[in-house]
């Protein structure tokens, strides 16, 4: 019945933009009874054996559904199997749905898995709410202020770190690849020492926040070189050549022509790296500047509250990674326009 | 060293003269000592089995490939490494690619007037005006504001012919214009070049496009091994072709079309 198959295609405009996608409708691999009730079976093995019971998650089910006057063991065997079942009603559900609303369905999930999790260490949401505003107002405001200038920094770095490498001068080839290859060669911690540390030997004293900014810009700069190089060789030679032949220049061949092609390729890493930054820039923490994660570790030693301020600042931390990220999406989608038919 | 002034072009002196011309890739020998003149208005079609160094020759009009030896003079201006000497032979000569190379994050209009503004130094407006005009006579205006990749084969190629004539050159080099295109579309680009060539264009083609050669051209080279072997005005060349070589290529791809 091929016009029904087309049907099927047609019904989901999503699949023109998934090339990857093929117009075949395998079943779901979870939802075969081969694998489905064998998989469950397991999963009933392991929390059992695990002794799901006796957690903290397992606890509390055990008490939403007043399981707790029965015997550790038989409590134990019921929770497994009570898990083991809501997992299976899950799968079953999730996978009737649209796929759209499956993503949205299994996030929601797994974010509420964390919080379990997280609520399973008896938080104080006291002392975070007296805590959190401190982290906020200098922690994070720190954290933002090394990451940005840091990607600012690293971005020209890595710009000229490029050029340099598909340049046809010795000497500028040389320097680049002495500076990637000890830059993504050394720990970044220890290049944080390094500066810190090492440059008063130099007879230049640096502050902790400076010292913090030029080690993840050198390090990050590195990095994004490379990709940027990749990016730029990844368009092709007929691109230059229509450019000459017109008569444009190189610095505008460059940043006209190859360099507005080349973001498509260079953003998806590029906005990895910046996700990877955000996060890296906590250990510049070791030097005492006041960032998030500095605070996060001292604020929790005052009180013995630890995991608060960890899992404080951990939240804080992703909330950020998703904002670059939904930045990343839409920065690709201004760079991707003319391909879109 | 002080700057040197930008040659100019020497409205009397040839569209293009080649002396002697040698360039090697590694040890295969690309153009062998090949001599060749093309007047101002001529119509020169190029064509010759594949590797025979057609498409280097033509490249090297333009310095998108460097020569080993010999001597080219464009409008009379001697073709050195020079970067002014370049800029000036770049700006008397256009180019269309057999993959149209046209630049795919900018509009049609874009890509043609971009260069204008760029190169030529013309105010946004005019850049605009100019390269309107252009797509006009290649008969695609209402594509402007298009990319690239909404426009098909045929389509994108007359822009690419847009662009390079929007830059104004005293002569326009062709390299396998139609060899990427569907047949169909083969039709509209050939017939953009045959107007261009009565309006008096200096053009040397690379191409496999016999018709278009008896139509067109005032004369035909055939190349082989990087040298010319036979050049002869259309009705001679395919009528009564003296070498063997030049036969059996005429032979192998008539019976084709």
């Amino acid at each position: 019945m091929p016009e029904l198959a087309l049907e099927r295609t047609r019904a989901r405009p999503a699949a023109a933009a998934r090339p990857f996608a093929d117009n075949v409708d395998y079943p779901p691999l979870l939802g075969r009874p081969i694998v489905f009730l064998p998989g469950l079976a397991l999963l009933f093995e392991a929390l059992r054996w695990w002794g799901f019971g006796a957690t903290a998650i397992g606890r509390g089910l055990s008490d939403l559904l007043g399981l707790s006057g029965l015997s550790p063991s038989t409590e134990n065997v019921a929770v497994a199997a009570l898990a083991t079942l809501v997992v299976g009603l899950n799968l079953g559900v999730v996978m009737r749905l649209k796929l759209r609303w499956q993503v949205y369905v299994v996030w929601l999930e797994l974010a509420l898995l964390i919080l379990v999790f997280f609520h399973s260490f008896n938080l104080s949401f006291e002392f975070i709410r007296r805590k959190i505003g401190f982290l906020l107002t200098q922690g994070l405001t720190m954290t933002l202020y090394i990451s940005v200038v840091s990607i600012a920094i690293a971005s020209v770095l890595a710009l000229l770190g490029a050029m340099a490498k598909l340049s046809s001068n010795g000497m500028a080839i040389g320097v680049a690849n002495f500076y990637t290859s000890l830059f993504r060669g050394i720990p970044l911690l220890m290049q944080i020492y390094l500066i810190y540390m090492g440059l008063p030997q130099l007879g230049y004293v640096v502050n902790a926040v400076p010292a913090g900014i030029a080690a993840l810009s050198l390090c990050y700069g590195a990095y994004m070189t490379e990709i940027f190089r990749a990016g730029i060789e990844s368009i092709p030679k007929g691109q230059w050549e229509a450019a000459r032949a017109l008569g444009l220049k190189p610095g505008a061949t460059l940043t006209r022509i190859i360099l507005p092609q080349a973001m498509r390729v260079i953003i998806p890493p590029t906005g990895n790296q910046f996700i990877a930054m955000l996060k890296d820039s906590s250990l510049v923490s070791v030097v005492g500047v006041w960032e998030l994660m500095y605070l996060a570790r001292t604020q929790g030693q005052t009180e013995f509250r630890h995991i608060e301020m960890m899992i404080t600042a951990s939240m804080i931390y992703w909330l950020f990674s998703i904002v670059l990220e939904l930045i990343q999406a839409r920065i690709e989608r201004h760079f991707g326009r003319a391909h879109a038919r | 060293m002080p700057a040197k002034a930008a040659p100019q072009p020497d409205l009397e002196a040839p569209a293009v003269e080649i002396r002697g011309l040698s360039k090697w890739f590694g040890a295969f020998k690309a153009l062998d000592g090949l001599d060749l003149t093309v007047a101002r208005g001529e119509r020169l079609v190029i064509c010759g089995p594949s590797g025979s160094g057609k498409s280097t020759l033509i490249r090297t009009i333009n310095a998108l490939e460097g020569f080993d030896e010999g001597e080219i003079r464009v409008e009379g201006i001697r073709l050195t490494r020079e970067p002014a000497v370049v800029q000036a032979v770049r700006l008397r000569v256009g180019m269309v690619f057999q993959g149209f190379n046209l630049f795919p994050h900018l509009t049609v209009l874009e890509n043609c007037a971009l260069p204008l503004r760029l190169v030529r130094g013309l105010a946004a407006v005019e850049a605009r005006e100019r390269a309107l005009h252009y797509l006009s006579k290649v008969r695609i205006p209402e594509q402007a504001d298009k990319f690239p990749a909404q426009l098909s084969g045929g389509q994108q190629q007359r822009v690419a012919i847009a662009r390079a004539l929007a830059m104004e050159p005293g002569l326009m080099l062709f390299d396998e214009p139609t060899s990427a295109l569907d047949p169909e579309m083969v039709k509209e680009v050939l017939d953009t070049m045959v107007q261009l060539a009565a309006e008096g264009m200096t053009m040397m083609v690379v191409t496999h496009e016999m018709g278009f050669a008896r139509q067109v051209a005032d004369r035909v080279v055939f190349m082989d091994g990087g040298r010319i072997v036979e050049q002869a005005p259309p009705e001679e060349f395919f009528a009564h072709p003296r070498e063997d070589r030049t036969r059996t290529f005429l032979q192998q791809i008539l019976r084709l079309h």
